[in-house]
């Protein structure tokens, strides 16, 4: 039996995990407050397209769009196979292909920020 | 000596003249510190001598007695009938077909057992002079956990991926093989990876974590199934990112 | 081994068979909300880069009422994702330490001290008080 390839799926998979563990929370917490009339200072327009305008936050915004989506496709994937969906091919192709393109779009905004 | 009235609710099947399985109720006096086994034990003496499950040790070390109760896979040893008031259900290990009443077909296990090469592959001969190899206390600590699977299945039963995916290798084979790398004086991990590297090695695994939580023998085979995960993954990308670089 | 063993057919039954199980279901719908919380910051990013009209629009249909429940249920499932990841990250990486493994409440909590500085720290840097 041959070495599987999936650590090409899984090494973002957890990277994403991790980040989404460390991150996500606080990042919601942040559009809650904005949701609730008390926006953080910086989603004042001009201090934040000045943040996001720098490459460096391009590259981590971009990074942790990408890792986020993934590690939700990839979940995704095997929740649908345990509620006995055994399409996996099918499942795995447009949930990996949902994550690339939703990091496709990001990557274009930020370029236009 | 206190007594207690217990009701059974065991899966029978006969492949000889059944179809499909039924339940029987056995209702019977047991005493207070019983466990499942005695009950059982109990029925097959004074009730129905046709009652067939395994067991052996009596004392949770063989493996034997693996059985569903109410819906949890236990050891029928380990199992005591003071802590289920009600009727107590009974059924063979989820996951394996059913051979006879609580008795199990447990070939695919024992061959995935064998498939992942649980001995010892030495990663240097033995000392010429007939000495032994030498271990530090650490070198043991490291992968003495995975040596106390006593093969019961609970894992199996447990796992829903094993029971969606029938040629998944499982976390008792995987542990087992973990057992082997982790051990300093063994040089088979690549051999073994063929194996539990394979798609139906670690990577069937999601990481549901029923399997540590009722191994009797605190093996944490969800631990050396993320692990192998995890070194598998490094592994990967060293070779395919960094070709040149040696194992 | 005589007669016919008996297949038991395998249903999403075992789902609700345990607590644990149910839980382990919980931990994988998070990613349904992180998900989309994630494509809801994408589009964040589309209107920042519209400029300030779209922007300040943006952050006015924030405060429409279902985006503030699908906030606080993202913020739930979130914590739930990242309380479960910290928790199981010990068994994943276990370290030795001389003979002993550092015990994985340790393992465990260095991960929650770092992720509950992280998160005062960007609270602090956002501006959020």
């Amino acid at each position: 039996m041959a070495l599987s390839n999936k650590p090409i799926v899984w090494g973002p998979f957890a990277a994403g995990g991790t980040i989404t563990a460390f991150l996500t929370p606080v990042l919601i917490l942040l559009t809650l407050l904005a949701a609730l009339g008390h926006a953080p200072d910086l989603f004042a327009y001009e201090r934040l397209h000045a943040f996001a305008g720098h490459w460096l936050a391009k590259l981590a915004i971009a990074g942790v769009v990408f890792l986020s989506l993934w590690s939700t496709a990839h979940r995704l994937r095997i929740t649908c196979y345990d509620l006995g969906v055994r399409a996996d091919t099918l499942v795995a192709t447009i949930v990996y292909a949902g994550a690339l393109a939703g990091t496709a779009a990001s990557v274009l905004y930020l370029i236009q920020i | 000596m206190k007594e207690r009235q217990v009701e059974l609710e065991v899966l029978r099947y006969n492949p000889e003249t059944d179809r499909e399985p039924r339940f029987q109720r056995y209702s019977i006096t047991c005493r207070e510190e019983w466990v499942v086994l005695d009950a059982l034990n109990h029925v097959k003496e004074t009730v129905d001598p046709t009652l067939s499950y395994r067991w052996s040790c009596h004392m949770a070390v063989c493996g034997s007695c693996g059985m569903m109760i109410d819906g949890e896979p236990k050891l029928a040893c380990k199992t005591f009938l003071r802590d289920y008031p009600g009727v107590i259900r009974v059924e063979p290990l989820a996951h394996f077909p059913i051979e006879r009443d609580l008795v199990t077909v447990i070939d695919d296990f024992m061959a995935k057992l064998a498939r992942v090469k649980p001995y010892l592959i030495p990663k240097e001969p033995a000392p010429a002079d007939g000495s032994e190899y030498l271990q530090t206390p650490a070198e043991l600590k490291k992968f003495k956990q995975f040596t106390l699977c006593i093969n019961c299945m609970l894992c199996y039963a447990a796992c829903p991926e094993y029971g969606l995916i029938p040629t998944y290798i499982g976390p008792a084979a995987i542990a087992l093989a973990h057992r082997y790398n982790q051990d300093s004086r063994d040089g088979g991990r690549a051999i073994r990876q063929e194996e539990i590297a394979a798609t139906e090695g670690v990577w069937e695994c999601s990481f549901v974590g029923a399997c540590s939580e009722v191994c009797p023998e605190h093996v944490d085979p969800a631990g050396a199934i993320q692990q192998v995960k995890i070194k598998s993954t490094v592994d990967w990308y060293k070779k395919h990112l960094m070709p040149w670089t040696k194992e | 081994m005589s007669g016919k063993p008996y297949v038991r057919a395998m249903t999403s039954e075992w789902i609700v068979r345990h607590p644990r199980y149910m839980r382990y279901m919980v931990r994988e719908f998070s990613c349904l909300f992180i998900g989309g919380w994630t494509l809801l910051l994408v589009w964040g990013l589309k209107q920042l880069a519209n400029g300030p009209v779209a922007w300040t629009a943006f952050l006015e249909a924030l405060k429409s009422p279902a985006s503030i429940v699908f906030h606080v249920l993202a913020l739930g499932f979130a914590l739930y994702h990242s309380v479960t990841w910290f928790n199981l990250t010990p068994k994943a990486l276990p370290m030795q330490r001389g003979e002993e493994f550092v015990p994985d409440r340790v393992i465990a909590g260095a991960h929650f001290v770092v992720w509950g500085l992280l998160s005062i720290a960007i609270l602090v840097l956002a501006g959020a008080f």
